[in-house]
């Protein structure tokens, strides 16, 4: 059966269809084709607005997020109007207003073990817009299994990596370059470490534009080619990947052939219900401030951020710096640590206590939850 | 007379906040060997506690991977560009949502 194109198709795809490397051809292909986006936030927007653009028939997203006001200033699907809408709603309504010819189907979930194949197996192309490892080796152990193309992309600061792994087409897999996720906290995320809003733009459009030639049958892809962009310098660079034939999924022998439990294997345990003796909430910490004896503050964010907002009479030292500085802390005195959530305080206290600090506490929740339970006139961010 | 360290952005705190290091010529284990002496952080990041390269990270000579090369022997001629690369994400910390 031969898709045929709408007189309204034709004028809307005419810029395509005069390309004489794309044509009718290439356009019914999008049209027959269909693209499952994992992730619609910095780098699904921009994949999801030019896939819808380009015309590919049918376009599936994944995303259990609601739309944040600080998602805004990257995730351009979005919209001041859509803050506290699903983010596959949000994208949904931008989708059909830009090209109301795409099947959008949208899920409102994660991806699991469980659920992966499913998702997956009604899609010629496999996105990976997502934001954490779990997910990345799930999505890539599912499309190899498969035998379906996953168009990676990745980004922080101001790098992006791109790809495409299909070991049907003889390239590797997402194992093949990285056989094992780094230890949970050791690579920070945006929320930790900031990003350049224009950068998934960049990454996300680098990745719908591999998508469509994938679909359309043009050009030379990115299998076997990780594309490394930095911003700051605008430089690109290539590096050549190879499959590796011991890979445990898509190598000659796979040892994995089916879906295991990902956040167990990037070593991501639940989190314990129970309050430690090691951590203290805001409150406390501003009751224990105001007493006679109060505590010492320490601060472990970055320079950037202690300007934006930080509790009086703290002293600063960045995490990372912690470890050559420890000489400067007086054992003998009751401190708190704080950051901008818990999270470096966290590891700032566990690594305090490993050299010897016995009074220290965590301050919970850290700056968002201070604002939050104690004083809004320290900015959250 | 020079070979190029190029840190990436994740890694360049622990290096002085440097995005390329010059070292003189040499084969790549002895490059990094002296670029974590200069920056023991660094080391950190890149070896486990046994002395191995963590498996998250991966090191290029000019566009190859020295896994299918000659490993932390791969030579590295002058002029030449040495690529840390690690696994990046991007995106969400699980714990603050």
């Amino acid at each position: 059966m031969v898709t045929n194109l709408s007189n309204e198709e034709i004028r809307r795809y005419s810029r395509h269809l005069i390309l004489p490397e794309f044509g009718m051809e290439g356009q019914r292909r999008l049209k027959e084709g269909s693209v499952l986006l994992i992730g619609a936030g910095g780098l699904g927007s921009p994949l999801a607005l030019y896939l819808a653009a380009a015309g590919v028939g049918h376009i599936g997203l994944v995303d259990f997020d609601v739309v944040d006001e600080s998602n805004l200033q990257r995730q351009i699907a979005h919209g001041t109007s859509t803050i506290g809408v699903r983010k596959t709603e949000s994208a949904r309504r931008r989708l059909n207003d830009l090209n109301p010819n795409v099947e959008v189907t949208t899920y409102e979930e994660q991806v699991t073990s469980e659920n992966a194949f499913e998702l997956m197996r009604p899609y010629d192309v496999i996105v990976d817009g997502t934001d954490n490892f779990p997910t990345r080796y799930l999505t890539n152990d599912a499309s190899v299994m498969l035998g379906k193309p996953n168009v990676y992309g990745s980004i922080f600061r101001f790098e992006g990596q791109a790809t495409v792994f299909y070991p049907k087409e003889g390239g590797p897999c997402y194992r093949c370059l990285y056989p094992e996720p780094p230890p949970p906290g050791l690579v920070p995320s945006c929320a930790e470490g900031g990003v350049l809003g224009v950068l998934p733009g960049v990454i996300g459009t680098i990745q719908a534009t591999e998508a469509i030639k994938l679909l359309a049958g043009i050009g030379e892809t990115l299998v076997s080619r990780l594309m490394l962009y930095d911003a700051l310098s605008m430089r690109f660079r290539e590096l050549k990947l190879r499959r590796n034939p011991d890979c445990p999924v898509c190598g000659d022998h796979p040892t994995v052939t089916e879906l295991i439990d990902y956040d167990h294997f990037c070593g991501i345990t639940p989190e314990p219900a129970t309050f430690t003796s090691y951590e203290i909430t805001p409150v406390e910490v501003n009751t224990w401030l105001h007493s006679d004896d109060p505590p010492f503050l320490l601060d472990v964010r970055e320079p950037n951020e202690w300007e934006i907002g930080h509790l009086p009479d703290a002293t600063r030292i960045s995490v990372n710096e912690l470890q050559g500085r420890l000489n400067e802390l007086d054992t003998a005195r009751e401190m708190v640590v704080y950051c901008r959530s818990g999270v470096r305080s966290g590891r700032a206290v566990d690594m305090l206590r490993a050299a010897g600090f016995r009074k220290v506490k965590n301050m919970t929740g850290g700056i968002l939850r201070w604002s939050d339970d104690v004083d809004a006139s320290i900015p959250k961010y | 007379m020079a070979v190029t360290i190029s840190i990436p952005t994740a890694l360049r705190q622990y290096a002085g906040n440097n995005a390329g290091i010059d070292l003189a010529s040499g084969p790549v284990g002895q490059l990094l060997a002296s670029l974590v002496e200069q920056h023991p952080q660094l080391g950190k990041q890149l070896y486990n506690e046994q002395g191995q390269l963590r498996s998250f990270v991966n090191i290029y000579v000019g566009d190859e991977d020295i896994r299918y090369l000659q490993g932390v022997e791969t030579p590295v001629p002058d002029g030449e560009t040495v690529s840390i690369i690690p696994a990046i994400a991007g995106g969400r910390d699980k714990m603050t949502r």
